[in-house]
């Protein structure tokens, strides 16, 4: 590819400032871009925070960019690379982790808002050599294929087990005071953990297993 | 996602004060829709005042029969409520058919009534929006509008609201308990809470700067058939393309729509007719549709029409 | 050193189906399930002190950049450095690409990437990228198909037409004909990983741990576009988080953390943001198609023809959606046509099954169509047309095997197809409108050469090496059961190493090839293997068997460890393919079967029951192939129902960018899938007797299910995906 010298032929009378910050205009600029003009003196670097975790059973001190996310967290700075980011909006699941003994989404949710709080991620369920009996189920139905979403997936079906147990209800409750464990209970509370290679029902038949529902 | 100045309240009046005393401050209590709105720089606080540990999280009667909620009450908690199962059942089966268990578990009562639209074009910064920026425009008429509203709109905005929660308690006749940073509280109907577009998109809800949602007080429960029927394009995890909150009885019957305004749509004087057709035509009286969302019409209509078959049976 | 295989695989070891052909568990599944498994942005360990890449995408449909001021941003905390074309040097564009990687001045398309912010965090990178102002001319684009339609041309590709006999005068002469145009919108893979990439430099020598399918091919195209020798490239991807094509050559990521590594010196990480994906890599496109049928009134054909539209950026292809018409149904008299059109979206490619996926979406519902009209069962009608030879070329090419009927057959007893209504809209579950609707499967059989490194060492391990990928496809499983079939070992005595371009290059995954070719280059080289380790032993390779975990000739055992010797034994070789695959027609074959719950007040379509039968060549893994096809399924669900890439053609992109607004399949939309696998060997695809299986799932699944919503309904919808509001206005008024 050729770099070619920045013209206005061909621009067809029509401009468009793409300013991405928001509500700034800029005087319009003549002249060629220049990346070598002399540039302006570095901001400060935003303070950072302390933050204390316990991450699967172990104190974690961090001094943290208030924005990183618990999912950037548990990534990038305590390199527990299990949680994974599907999408960083709340929309695949992938993200899933168990926080103070419940499943969220670590994408969206800041680690200064969890001073304090217990984190169980995959890497907390079970090891190769000590497998949690739904990460041994996954591995004998066949729950995954690329493996990306598997640890949110396994993380919430724990989560989803518990959550039954509890008599939290569902949108395919058909009894909203009486929660009782079915195929279909968990394919809607398992709804947010999308699997685009699908694994759905092999991951339904792993969890069905966990629950002790496999009637022969 | 801009830098922020962050601090964790411990008191409603005090987190209202730094709110005022920060232009530009917002409230983060379970974050699912602030941050990712904070991620594509649409929301840019800023300061952030945390307010989770402001124990604004029970449930609790009112001197009335009726239920106060408080603010910080997650979802998943809310819709699991044994009275509201068993009193409000509309009100958990709305709770439970939005987003995912991992959101309902965050997710809060204030900030469900509070989370803003997913227009694509709101969540662009680089297009026009004139909720975003007023009089810059709206990129979504004669743009990608299928899930966007048909009531309650104008020429500069066709933005729903998405919440599911909000709908039902649209139903129930909710009340939005708040203070300013004065220390002062009031209580706001929710028909009132949430603004139509008119020619301020910008302007979503009632709350005053600094203000902040303290309870939602429900009124002593209904009798009567509890409904949450939510019509989607696929079965679980995405937002109503219409849906249809009804509590039907003896005593009468009730109606509010989600999926096709700013705010949840009811029309009281539609509540007093018989019959689809009639109650959906009060109802969808003024209509604006695009190409791609017009059908929207037929589907509410029918959809109220599934759900009096089912409150029959 | 290579094995041709150009006659038919006459018996083998892989015959013996001790670990060939069984369920196994997957060997890299407790990774998986533990979080150990390290997929490209978590190379923590191999590239150390990693800063932050965030890529910046163009906000127009078509233009110039005008001018880059980064000023702002560079002085923002943390930054090091803004990579655009301007100061990223030479780079060429290799032929895999259409647009460019990195544009600049010219944009080709929307959120093709202009720049890319390097920081010391994430944060600061993604913060630093609004500080950016970019001035665009804006160029007047084209992107709507149906308006380019009728200025479309024949596509440049081999075979983009293709005809046999008369087909104008047999189907102006037939007793039952059938004229019905389909269209299918642009589709987004929308794998749960994105794209990612660590790059890092020592010296002149690149290392990239990177998404992709296909490793050579991207060493490659990096050295090509980067303009450096391929030596100093080394690319290393041993777990993708999902590909289906979008992957199969380097993307942005790849080549701007290439870029600002070399520019700062330090390890780069860059990872797509999910709703640049989208936009910013390539997608599915869209097309309209024109089906044209002529049958007897027995339902027999005797023209058929298939006419596809599609657009791309110039210098682009077609989406082939005729292939499979080529090659499914008898016909004497034949005609398909691929036209393409330019049009300034996003650039269109590979998608999982391309060609066929949206192609029998429409040929498998004019067959539906085509069935009513003479009032035959749909299954019956397929089975009437079944052929034994391309029907193009006739009895000289036959198929090397095709076992479609017995697919059909039964398929639709296990789906207990007699209970199915013939006339349409006749069953009411309550709330609900039922139906049953089926399809053919087809995907073409395509082979690729493929080398291996196999060595045993004293112990009796087998370690096999090669740049193969698993994309979720089973790959590791597959190559241990094989080499361990070829050994004579159980698979936990096999290492299997892949993904790293360090090993020799084999097949890649695409197009379904993958598992039968890659296992056929094993195999390749487990016979050299045996052959060196035979020989080292003193026996006489032909007599050697290896067999539970021993040499063993006449009266000779040794164990397999002490055969390999101290030093152990390692061989290199590979499986180059004649021309069986001209001589005969090789596919895969199946039947789709689905039941559908419509709901009569809403349109609201959900999947009942859906299941079906296929034929595939040996399974080598039953438990991985059935979650392959189940997988495929369930993409086939997506694009009948809710996969739409929604065109805004004032801004020329995709409006639908994230996983809120392009909905795949859900948990909740996917009930218990019934896969039955016809048993077959194919003796002339491979030595493995094998044919592809991964895209068979998604190839006629969706029809399937838009002939069970007109089974349902009475509603004929041709156009894909098919949701509610189109059904809506059509359905009964409500009482």
């Amino acid at each position: 590819m050729e770099i070619e010298g920045i013209s206005d032929e061909g621009s067809d009378g029509m401009t468009r400032r793409s300013v991405l910050a928001a509500g700034a205009m800029t005087a319009t600029l003549s002249a060629t871009p220049s990346l070598e003009a002399k540039p302006l003196p570095k901001s400060d670097a935003p303070q950072l925070t302390k933050v204390n975790l316990n991450v699967n059973g172990k104190r974690q001190t961090l001094s943290l960019d208030p924005r990183t996310t618990l999912l950037d967290t548990l990534r990038e700075h305590l390199h527990l690379t299990g949680t994974k980011k599907g999408c960083d909006h709340g929309q695949c699941g992938a993200c899933t982790v168990i926080v103070e003994g419940r499943r969220i989404n670590s994408c969206l949710t800041l680690a200064v808002m969890h001073d304090g709080d217990a984190v169980t991620t995959i890497e907390g369920l079970g090891t190769p050599d000590d497998l949690h009996p739904m990460q041994k189920a996954f591995v004998a139905h066949d729950g995954y294929q690329c493996g990306y979403c598997t640890p949110g997936q396994i993380c919430s079906a724990v989560a989803v087990l518990e959550e039954i147990k509890a008599g939290v209800p569902s949108h395919v409750s058909d009894d909203l005071l009486d929660i009782a464990y079915s195929d279909d209970e968990v394919r809607e509370r398992m709804s947010g953990n999308i699997c685009r290679c699908a694994a759905y029902p092999n991951i339904v038949a792993a969890i069905r297993d966990v629950a002790g529902e496999n009637k022969a | 996602m801009k830098p922020f100045t962050y601090v964790r309240a411990t008191d409603p009046v005090e987190a209202a004060r730094e709110a005022a005393g920060h232009p530009g401050a917002r409230f983060i209590a379970g974050g699912t829709n602030l941050l990712d709105l904070m991620k594509v720089q649409v929301e840019t606080p800023g300061h952030l005042i945390d307010i989770n540990k402001l124990g604004l999280d029970k449930i609790e009667k009112t001197s009335d029969g009726g239920l106060r909620i408080g603010a910080l009450v997650r979802n998943t908690d809310l819709a699991a409520d044994k009275r509201v199962r068993r009193d409000y059942g509309v009100l958990t089966r709305a709770l439970v058919s939005g987003a995912s268990g991992q959101l309902r578990n965050k997710a809060t009562t204030a900030g469900n009534l509070l989370q803003r639209t997913r227009c694509a074009y709101f969540y662009d910064i680089s297009k026009p929006c004139n909720k975003r920026k007023p009089g810059s425009g709206c990129a979504a008429i004669g743009g990608f509008s299928r899930s966007l509203a048909i009531l309650g709109t104008s020429d500069t905005c066709i933005a729903t609201h998405p919440s599911d929660m909000a709908v039902a308690m649209r139903l129930l006749d909710a009340t939005i308990e708040t203070v300013n940073p004065a220390g002062a509280s009031r209580a706001i109907p929710i028909a009132d809470f949430h603004k139509l577009p008119g020619s301020t998109p910008h302007i979503e809800t009632a709350l005053a700067p600094g203000e902040l949602i303290t309870g939602v007080v429900l009124p002593r429960p209904l009798g009567g058939k509890h409904i949450y029927r939510k019509v989607r394009d696929r079965a679980s995890y995405a937002f109503a393309l219409v849906s249809v909150a009804a509590v039907i009885g003896p005593d009468g019957q009730r109606f509010a729509f989600g999926g096709v305004a700013a705010k949840p749509w009811r029309v009281e004087a539609a509540e007093k007719l018989k019959g689809m057709e009639a109650i959906a035509a009060s109802v969808t009286l003024g209509a604006v549709t695009t190409e791609q969302n017009a059908f929207k019409l037929t589907l509410l209509q029918r959809t109220l029409g599934a759900v009096l078959v089912e409150a029959k049976a | 050193m290579s094995m041709k295989f150009d006659s038919p695989a006459g018996p083998n070891p892989i015959d013996r189906q001790r670990v060939v052909g069984h369920p196994l568990d997957r060997i890299d599944g407790p990774l998986k399930v533990t979080g150990g498994a390290l997929y490209a942005y978590e190379q923590h360990e191999a590239a150390p002190e990693a800063v932050y890449g965030w890529v910046v995408g163009a906000t127009i449909g078509k233009g110039r950049v005008r001018s880059i001021d980064a000023r702002d941003a560079e002085a923002a905390p943390g930054v090091l450095a803004i990579v655009t074309a301007a100061n990223a040097g030479p780079l060429k564009k290799s032929r895999s690409h259409t647009a460019h990687l990195l544009a600049g001045p010219r944009v080709e398309h929307y959120d093709q990437a202009v720049a890319l912010v390097v920081a010391e965090s994430f944060e600061q990178a993604r913060d630093a990228a609004r500080l950016l102002r970019i001035d665009y001319a804006i160029e007047k684009g084209r992107y709507d198909l149906a308006a380019a339609r009728g200025a479309a041309k024949i596509a440049s590709d081999k075979d983009a037409t293709t005809k046999a006999g008369d087909f104008d005068g047999a189907f102006k002469a037939a007793a039952v004909t059938l004229d019905h145009v389909y269209t299918t919108p642009d589709q987004s893979h929308q794998m749960m990983e994105p794209h990612a990439t660590i790059a890092a430099w020592q010296g002149d020598k690149l290392t990239l741990w990177t998404s992709n399918q296909m490793v050579a091919w991207a060493v490659r195209d990096m050295a090509t576009t980067l303009g450096i020798p391929r030596e100093n490239v080394r690319v290393v991807s041993p777990y993708i988080g999902g590909g289906f094509g979008s992957k199969l050559w380097i993307r942005a990521d790849a080549l701007l953390a290439a870029l600002a590594s070399r520019k700062v010196g330090r390890p780069v990480k860059v990872a797509l943001a999910r709703p640049q994906i989208a936009n910013n890599t390539t997608h599915r496109p869209a097309t309209i198609q024109r089906l044209r049928i002529g049958a007897d009134k027995d339902g027999v054909i005797s023209a058929i023809s298939h006419e596809s539209w599609s657009g791309d950026l110039p210098g682009g292809g077609p989406e082939t959606a005729t292939q499979q018409t080529r090659l499914l149904y008898r016909g004497e008299n034949r005609f398909t046509a691929h036209y393409l059109t330019e049009l300034d979206l996003p650039e269109g490619n590979a998608m999982r099954a391309p060609g066929e996926a949206v192609g029998l979406l429409a040929l498998e519902v004019a067959m539906d169509e085509l069935a009513e009209k003479v009032g035959l069962d749909p299954v019956e009608l397929r089975i009437r047309n079944d052929v034994q030879f391309d029907p193009e070329k006739g009895p000289e090419r036959p198929f090397s095997s095709r076992k479609l009927v017995e697919c059909l057959k039964i398929g639709a007893e296990r789906f207990h197809w007699s209970r199915r209504s013939p006339k349409p809209a006749q069953v009411r579950d309550g709330r609900w409108l039922i139906g049953m609707g089926m399809a053919s499967a087809f995907r073409n059989n395509l082979v690729q050469k493929s080398a291996a490194r196999v060595g045993v060492d004293a112990k009796g391990i087998v370690t096999v090496e090669t740049d193969m990928t698993d994309i979720g496809t089973g790959s590791y499983t597959i190559i241990a059961q094989t080499a361990a079939e070829m050994m004579g070992v159980t698979i936990d005595k096999v290492a299997v190493r892949l993904g790293d371009s360090l090993f020799p290059a084999s097949a890649g995954s695409g197009g379904q090839w993958g598992a039968n070719s890659s296992t056929a280059g094993v195999y390749a080289a487990c016979v050299a293997l045996r052959n060196a380790v035979a020989q080292k032993a003193g026996f006489n390779a032909e007599d050697a068997d290896f067999v539970d975990g021993h040499v063993v000739a006449g009266n000779r055992r040794i164990r397999l460890g002490e055969a390999a010797g101290a030093d152990g034994v390692t061989v290199t070789d590979s499986i180059e393919f004649g021309d069986l695959d001209e001589r005969y027609a090789q596919a895969t074959f199946g039947a789709h079967f689905c039941e559908v719950g419509v709901d009569a007040a809403t349109g609201e379509v959900r999947i009942r029951r859906q299941g079906g039968a296929f034929a595939a060549g040996r399974i080598i893994n039953p438990k991985s192939a059935r979650n392959q096809v189940i997988g495929a399924m369930t993409m086939g669900v997506g694009a009948a129902l809710m996969e739409e890439l929604i065109v805004d053609k004032r801004f020329g992109y995709f409006a639908t960018r994230d996983l809120a607004d392009y909905h795949v399949p859900v948990h909740a939309d996917i009930p218990e899938q019934d896969v039955f696998f016809v048993e077959e060997l194919d003796d002339k695809s491979s030595p493995m007797k094998a044919k592809g299986v991964g895209e068979l799932g998604i190839c006629g699944a969706g029809a399937a299910i838009a002939n069970a919503i007109y089974n349902a309904t009475g509603v004929r919808i041709r156009e894909f995906p098919l949701t509610l509001d189109k059904l809506i206005e059509k359905l009964p008024p409500m009482v």
